[in-house]
């Protein structure tokens, strides 16, 4: 019989097949979120009787004998920066504390219809924007495998949840690697569909061209299969494409073989640190084992990916986070006697935190008179470059492997003061982003790192990157290597 | 960004922008953007982004945005010379027809509204015009 440590997949079919019920899986993840949420700060809202009464409910559609969707009694995180109707949403912003969105987003619509319970909303970096889940204006998530490291951002929540076996699923968003670095950070899979492959209505947009919805979960089965939940069209999306979906689960092989993996070794080599650099090189090894072929390629300007996707996103978010003004929704400062303009600057000045007021302010800045051309237009001319490099790239490979991050989970106010060094640890992850490619973050390693309680193992990623809407083979090398190895099955000490 | 807020963007430079000005440089010439950052740009460009920031928070992020800035400027020694600029990966057409679809009623719309006024089905702002 499924608990709480089985995976998606085996939950849904145990409950379908009757050996055990919806309301008990819900439970124990209320139970276990209840003893685990106080240390680890995962969920900024928990919807203890929502969920009862929706597992109830697929009980009742069992016991009525009517089809089950794939997730069927399923508990599931949500990333609070995505809509459910009239559960309270707020990006972990200030602005939006008492915001309770008016519909679904598409997303939720798709798990809830596939039987799929939603137990909370998880903890994230404000508006999406951060790497470390510091950017909260409830505090930061702490690491199930070191409470006093990051569990990695933006959607640390999400990845921390998982790990600390609350749920089995969780949603993410990415925009430059908020679902893949907390996913490697908390020892987790997290993947990044191809742009457009997943709807973002009723996303709350933070960079419109880089947005990305997508699932972190223990392993790569259930990837696959909230993948295939998650995928398609949306009439009230317009970037959702109309691509045909695969069976992602079919094409898991438990090998890669003829697989041909490219390994940008030039740009992996400099400021990657030693712990990362030998699991990586492991990895590798493991690699060739599952019959696929390693390839040496070069992304000549993957180096410029920082600076691109942070003058890129900040000019987006400038943009998008304009709408915040104490008028539709949200938070409205009580100094608004001095008229309307007076009104929309404190209640933003209020209202948001540092990062979020950061980037809004280097976004304005490179869109402004003066600096578009040199900052915001070159941007965009590097992102070419960078899309050719890729394209190239994929003429002699099918996937692209690197580390999903550069460093282990770092410490809780390492980084705070520098928001520059923060921003330089997204090296491998933003220009995918930037291309539209997708990408997953599976565990490779453990590295002992000592905490105040002691030796403590923290979690390495490894990311392998597609072809445009190629989830299929990414999936694929992913599973491979997942069954080559022990990583994915190793639980935090909690 | 559509393509089409960066059209307007660029219109508005070049309607307003005087004969000193370093925009008026033509595209594709490499600009150095060296200046560097002082209160009086964050003030000016706080007052773009309708933030009113205290004064500490004034010079946090002069010193940050110009640590940020000066990173950034490695992409001025890339030949990006007749390169077109990418603003998003979308390659599908997004067009449907313009028709009517029912959308949020108004009450709906106002629930969440600091101070909204259901009675006349608008939101309601403090003094436009002092």
């Amino acid at each position: 019989m499924s608990d709480l440590f089985a995976n998606a997949r085996a939950i849904a079919g145990d409950i379908a097949a009757g050996r055990v019920s919806a309301v008990e899986i819900c439970r124990q993840a209320l139970d276990r979120i209840g003893r685990l949420n106080t240390s680890l700060n995962a969920f900024n809202l928990v919807t203890d009787e929502r969920a009862l009464d929706r597992a109830a409910e697929i009980d009742r559609l069992r016991a009525s004998g009517s089809a089950l969707g794939p997730l069927a009694g399923v508990p599931i995180a949500v990333k609070d920066n995505m809509c459910v109707r009239g559960m309270r949403t707020t990006a972990s912003s200030r602005i939006l504390d008492s915001f309770a969105p008016p519909y679904d987003a598409t997303t939720i619509i798709k798990l809830e219809q596939a039987g799929a319970v939603i137990v909370g909303k998880t903890n994230c970096d404000e508006f999406a924007m951060g790497s470390s889940n510091e950017n909260s204006a409830y505090g930061p998530v702490r690491n199930p495998w070191a409470l006093d490291r990051t569990p990695g951002g933006s959607s640390g929540g999400s990845a921390a949840a998982v790990a600390a076996s609350c749920v089995p699923l969780a949603l993410g968003s990415d925009t430059g690697g908020s679902i893949r670095q907390p996913a490697a950070f908390c020892g987790v899979t997290g993947l990044k569909p191809t742009y457009g492959r997943v709807s973002r209505y009723g996303l709350l947009a933070f960079a419109s061209s880089l947005d990305q919805i997508g699932p972190i979960t223990r392993g790569v089965e259930d990837a696959a299969l909230a993948l295939q939940v998650l995928s398609g069209p949306d009439p009230m999306d317009s970037t959702a494409a109309h691509e045909a979906v695969p069976d992602f689960l079919a094409g898991l092989s438990r090998e890669a073989r003829d697989v041909r993996i490219g390994v940008p070794r030039a740009f992996v080599s400099e400021g990657v640190d030693a712990s990362v650099l030998a699991a990586f090189d492991a990895s590798l090894d493991v690699l060739r084992s599952t019959g696929a072929t390693l390839v040496d390629i070069d992304l000549p300007h993957a180096k410029y990916a920082i600076p691109v996707y942070y003058l890129v996103c900040t000019a987006e978010a400038s943009s998008n986070l304009a709408r915040y003004d104490g008028v539709k929704y949200g938070y409205r400062s009580s100094e608004s006697s001095q008229g309307l303009k007076t009104m929309y600057s404190k209640t933003r000045d209020e209202g948001f935190g540092a990062e979020v007021k950061r980037r809004i302010m280097l976004g304005t800045y490179v869109l402004s008179a003066g600096y578009y051309d040199a900052f915001y237009l070159k941007a965009q001319q590097v992102r070419t470059l960078l899309k050719q490099d890729y394209e190239h790239a994929f003429e002699s490979v099918d996937v692209v492997v690197m580390p999903t991050s550069p460093i282990p989970p770092f410490k809780l106010g390492e980084k705070t003061d520098d928001p520059l060094q923060m921003y330089l640890a997204d090296i491998f992850t933003v220009s995918v982003n930037l291309v539209g490619l997708p990408g997953i973050s599976v565990p490779c390693g453990l590295v002992d790192a000592v905490g105040p309680g002691g030796t403590t193992r923290l979690p390495i990623g490894l990311q392998f990157v597609g072809k445009m809407f190629d989830e299929a083979t990414i999936l694929r090398v992913a599973d491979a290597f997942e069954h080559a190895t022990e990583w994915s099955r190793q639980l935090p000490p909690l | 960004m559509a393509p089409h807020v960066a059209v307007y963007i660029r219109h508005v430079r070049a309607r307003r922008c005087p004969a000193a000005c370093p925009r008026r440089e033509r595209r594709g010439t490499i600009l150095h953007v060296s200046t560097p950052l002082t209160i009086a740009d964050v003030e000016r460009i706080a007052a773009l982004a309708h933030l009113e920031l205290t004064e500490e928070e004034k010079h946090v992020f002069t010193k940050q945005l110009a640590d940020i800035l000066s990173y950034a400027e490695q992409l001025q020694a890339i030949d990006t010379t007749g390169v077109a600029a990418t603003a998003h990966v979308n390659a599908h057409e997004a067009e449907r027809d313009d028709a009517l679809r029912p959308c949020l009623p108004v009450e709906e719309a106002l629930r969440n509204a600091p101070d909204g006024a259901p009675e006349a089905g608008l939101f309601r702002v403090p003094r436009v015009i002092g």
